[in-house]
């Protein structure tokens, strides 16, 4: 019942099997080809994309969640370096996925310029002649008239055309073909995903992405150096940042406060003030989640958002060493959240600080203190201290927000580590008069991406592209009509109606008919005109 | 509260429309069970001339093809009446929560199962005869609502900011309807497969069955292709707008994030079932069994994604 003459699978899916044998090197070459944008190659391909995608959600992903990677790293010191081989932590970047894909699209370009170039044919062609037995069709009519052979014949090809067939008389048959968008659409779907492809490339090769945590009352602008993690595509050079500069004058959340979902976020604003370029007047900001800034092609979001507890610590010798906001990362839904604070500058030896910051403390018999609502409703600092060196002068680059505690000495008090909890405004005083720590309030902070991606577009127009293509390709159905008239003798005609589709539609039936009815009507009452 | 009470009148018709979806699949049961057993034609005789998803009238109409035919009646009355009730509850909680009742798995799960019975009865009012689905279809309906009222059951509650996007009503509002075809769908391929190897095997061979009742294997790996046909594109645009939301919310359209791999994954699997059934050698049951695979593809992002391989996607609501 398939009608090979309608399908548009590649021609090499038909080819008689006998392989590469005895061919020489171009015939070799021509039977790889053949091979690779063969449909059953494209198949395997699209199985073997899958299937690799697979490990790709399964571990974690060098860039989804580093950390997640490096705990991973830590738990199977044993399984890393071989996952690691395999590039199984970075699997939408790893060679052979890129190999799969690359294949897979080198075969579909394969596959689609030979299809294009004979649909463009096949749509300047005359709908094939009628076959010798229309009645062996899938979808045939066939009835008896006294309207003439000709009467019959200009009826059909009158039908067919109100019904946008393309027709074609040739003696006492007409044929029809119609549908030939879906060819159309199947092979613009196949073309946009190409340049999908392509935008997503543009977008790494010519794009950026930033990330950087500002506190409230401090901004930042936009060089590489402001940032706190940063990519870019090769192709970015050094000046193609765009120069604005923002700052955070405040920071509000509301928060679910009852029910199921207590402490769940409802609302983020990131109220902002940022220039353009510098010199520009500044301009006000209401940064949302969903609801980005926009400057000059670059599109700046809010990602996250935290508490930054400010201190000021005067050292041994009575003098101010530190004083201001230090951002603490949340650790739970609650906002208990961990960080230090480090002051090189202190005399006679540098101090360092570990803390918790508790928005709304309690002190858990089992777990310690912990904060059990997200927002300010008991604010607590809780901090223990250390002193010696802090390493910073080590060279290696340390993280913000952990204490190198390999060359100092926690600060005991009684025979135990000193550990004290802090309202805003109260100061924690270590032994032997090594300092103080004031505990002065809190800011907010709020983590911003900025990123720019000059693939995104094209990128959305192919996917309208591909979408459209494929409503096309699958909803319209080609199919033929032949309808053919024979003189029967004694004043009578045979008419035969078929109909052949290529898709799966049942639609082609009701469409015969409908055509049949049309011609009934016509047969009938023509011999009566054409005796006036 | 008003919200407090219309929460519980959305429990409440939700409940009732379990069990009259429950006494609607007994009696699409009974109806397969007492349908006489008519020995259909060979589908070769069929094919030629009307199209073979035609089903040849019940033959002998006998005492138990009335029976039957009286019960599948009452079963569709049944699915309408449970769907009016479905319907209800997924109003009752969108109007409880002030926004559209999909933001949790729960909620996912109930407006998702009433979009397959809609799908269903969409069906049966063009073509009455796709009666013999109805089991097929209540059956992961109530298995779905089943599952949401105790394991994923949320309080209606409003949204986390990152998903407060009209891109997201969009995006989940596409991916529910075509899991809600995808799923009859499968439905009907799991029918087809049944229904070929039965034909494969000699007339003389098959023991009576009610499998007698559905359509002809050719018929049925169409029907299945249709529905197929008619989600892949809702999904497709569904992962746009996704992608849409993504940007907006986190300046990345795309980045494989758990969710977004397996929404990708499904994508894929199903375009692989559309070229089977375009290749030779893969058509029919083979390109049936990719189907089912990408079914179990979208089950896996619907749950176990989504309850362990959590990512940027903090939907679930679970727990
Ligand atoms: C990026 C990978 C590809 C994807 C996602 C993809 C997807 C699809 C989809 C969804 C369809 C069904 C819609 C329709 O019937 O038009 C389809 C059809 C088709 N594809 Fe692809 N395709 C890919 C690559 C290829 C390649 C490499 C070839 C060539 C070997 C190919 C040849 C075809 C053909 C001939 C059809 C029409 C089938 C028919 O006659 O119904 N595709 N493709």
């Amino acid at each position: 019942m398939v009608d090979t003459a309608l399908s548009t699978a590649p021609e090499a899916d038909r080819e008689p099997p006998g392989g590469p044998v005895a061919l020489g090197p171009l015939g070799f070459l021509r039977w790889m080809w053949r091979q690779l944008t063969s449909m059953r190659t494209a198949l395997i391909l699209l199985f073997l994309l899958t299937l690799g995608a697979v490990p790709g959600s399964l571990v974690p992903q060098q860039g989804v969640n580093p950390l997640r990677v490096a705990q991973f790293k830590a738990q199977h010191p044993a399984l890393a370096p071989w996952y690691e081989r395999f590039s199984l932590f970075d699997v939408f970047s790893a060679p052979w996925f890129a190999a799969i894909y690359l294949l897979l699209f080198i075969s579909l370009a394969g596959c689609v310029l030979p299809r294009s170039r004979a649909h463009w044919a096949a749509s300047r062609a005359r709908p094939p002649a009628a076959p010798r037995n229309l009645s062996r069709l899938p979808v045939a009519r066939t009835w008896t008239t006294t309207a003439p052979v000709p009467v019959v014949v200009e009826a059909a090809r009158t039908a067919l055309r109100a019904r946008r067939f393309r027709v074609d008389v040739a003696g006492t048959a007409v044929a029809g073909e119609k549908g030939y968008l879906r060819e159309t659409g199947n092979l613009v779907f196949h073309v946009a995903l190409l340049l999908l492809l392509v935008a997503v490339a543009v977008g790494n090769l010519w794009g950026y992405k930033g990330s950087v945590l500002v506190t409230q009352g401090s901004g930042f602008s936009n060089t590489v150096s402001a940032y706190d993690t940063f990519r870019q595509g090769v192709a970015v050079g050094p000046g193609s940042l765009s120069p604005f500069s923002l700052r955070l004058d405040s920071f509000s959340v509301r928060y679910q406060q009852d029910g199921d979902q207590r402490g769940a976020p409802r609302d983020f604003h990131a109220h902002v003030m940022f220039t353009s370029t510098p010199g520009a007047t500044p301009r006000r900001y209401d940064l949302r989640v969903n609801h980005p800034l926009v400057v000059g092609g670059t599109r700046i979001f809010l990602l996250g958002n935290g508490y930054a507890p400010e201190f000021t610590v005067r050292d041994g010798t009575g003098a101010v060493a530190f004083s201001g906001p230090v951002p603490f990362l949340p650790r739970d839904s609650n906002n208990t959240s961990t960080g230090v604070v480090k002051v090189p500058s202190a005399r006679p030896t540098q101090l360092g600080f570990e803390g918790l910051f508790l928005p709304s403390a309690v002190l858990d018999p089992v777990r310690g203190p912990i904060s059990v609502f997200p927002d300010e409703r008991l604010p607590r600092a809780v901090l223990t201290a250390w002193t010696g060196n802090l390493g910073l002068d080590a060279g290696a680059p340390q993280s913000v927000y952990r204490l190198d505690t390999t060359r100092m000495a926690q600060v005991q008090m009684g025979g135990r580590p000193l550990a004290q909890s802090l309202a805003p405004g109260q100061t924690m005083t270590l032994p032997g008069g090594q300092g103080t720590i004031r505990f002065d309030g809190v800011r907010r902070w709020a983590t911003l991406q900025v990123s720019r991606d000059p693939g995104k577009g094209p990128a959305l127009v192919s996917a309208a592209l591909a979408l459209v293509g494929l409503m096309l390709s699958l909803f319209v159905s080609r199919r033929r009509v032949w309808v053919r008239a024979s003189d029967l003798g004694g004043g009578r005609t045979l008419v035969e109606v078929a109909g052949l589709a290529r898709t799966d539609s049942d639609r082609l039936g009701d469409e015969v008919d409908d055509l049949t009815a049309g011609l009934r009507a016509v047969a009938v009452q023509e011999p009566f005109d054409e005796e006036d | 509260m008003a919200s407090e009470t219309a929460a519980q009148l959305s429990n409440n018709l939700l409940y009732c429309a379990m069990v009259a979806y429950a006494i609607a699949m007994f009696c699409y049961a009974a109806e397969l069970a007492f349908a006489p057993r008519v020995r259909r034609a060979e589908p070769a005789l069929v094919g030629s001339g009307a199209p073979a998803s035609e089903l040849p009238p019940a033959a002998d109409q006998g005492d138990g093809a009335e029976r039957s035919d009286r019960l599948g009646r009452v079963a569709v009355s049944l699915t309408t009446l449970a769907f009016g009730l479905h319907l209800g509850a997924v109003i009752a909680r969108g109007v409880s929560a002030g926004r559209a009742p999909w933001g949790n798995m729960y909620e996912f799960s109930v407006t998702g199962s009433m979009v397959v019975t809609a799908v269903f009865l969409v069906l049966l009012a063009r073509k009455a005869e796709v009666r013999y689905l109805g089991l097929f279809v209540m059956l992961p309906v109530l298995l779905t609502l089943g599952l949401a009222v105790t394991v994923l059951y949320t309080k209606s509650e409003q949204l986390v900011p990152a998903l407060k996007s009209v891109w997201l009503l969009i995006h989940v509002t596409a991916a529910i309807i075509a899991s809600g075809i995808f799923t009859i769908g499968f439905a009907q391929t799991i029918c087809y497969l049944v229904q070929d190897r039965r034909e494969r095997r000699p007339v003389e061979q098959r023991g009576p069955s009610f499998m007698d009742r559905l359509p002809p294997a050719a018929a049925l790996d169409r029907a299945a292709y249709r529905m197929h046909a008619f989600a892949f594109p809702i999904w497709t645009f569904a992962v746009i707008a996704g992608a849409i939301w993504a940007e907006n919310a986190w300046g990345r359209y795309w980045g494989w994030d758990p969710k977004e791999t397996w929404a990708f994954i499904t994508w894929m699997v199903y375009a692989c079932y559309l070229h089977a059934r375009a290749t030779a050698g893969w058509r029919g049951r083979k390109a049936a069994y990719v189907a089912l695979f990408g079914y179990s593809t979208f089950l896996f992002n619907y749950l176990v994604v989504n309850i362990w391989l959590v990512g940027f996607h903090s939907y679930a609501g679970v727990g």
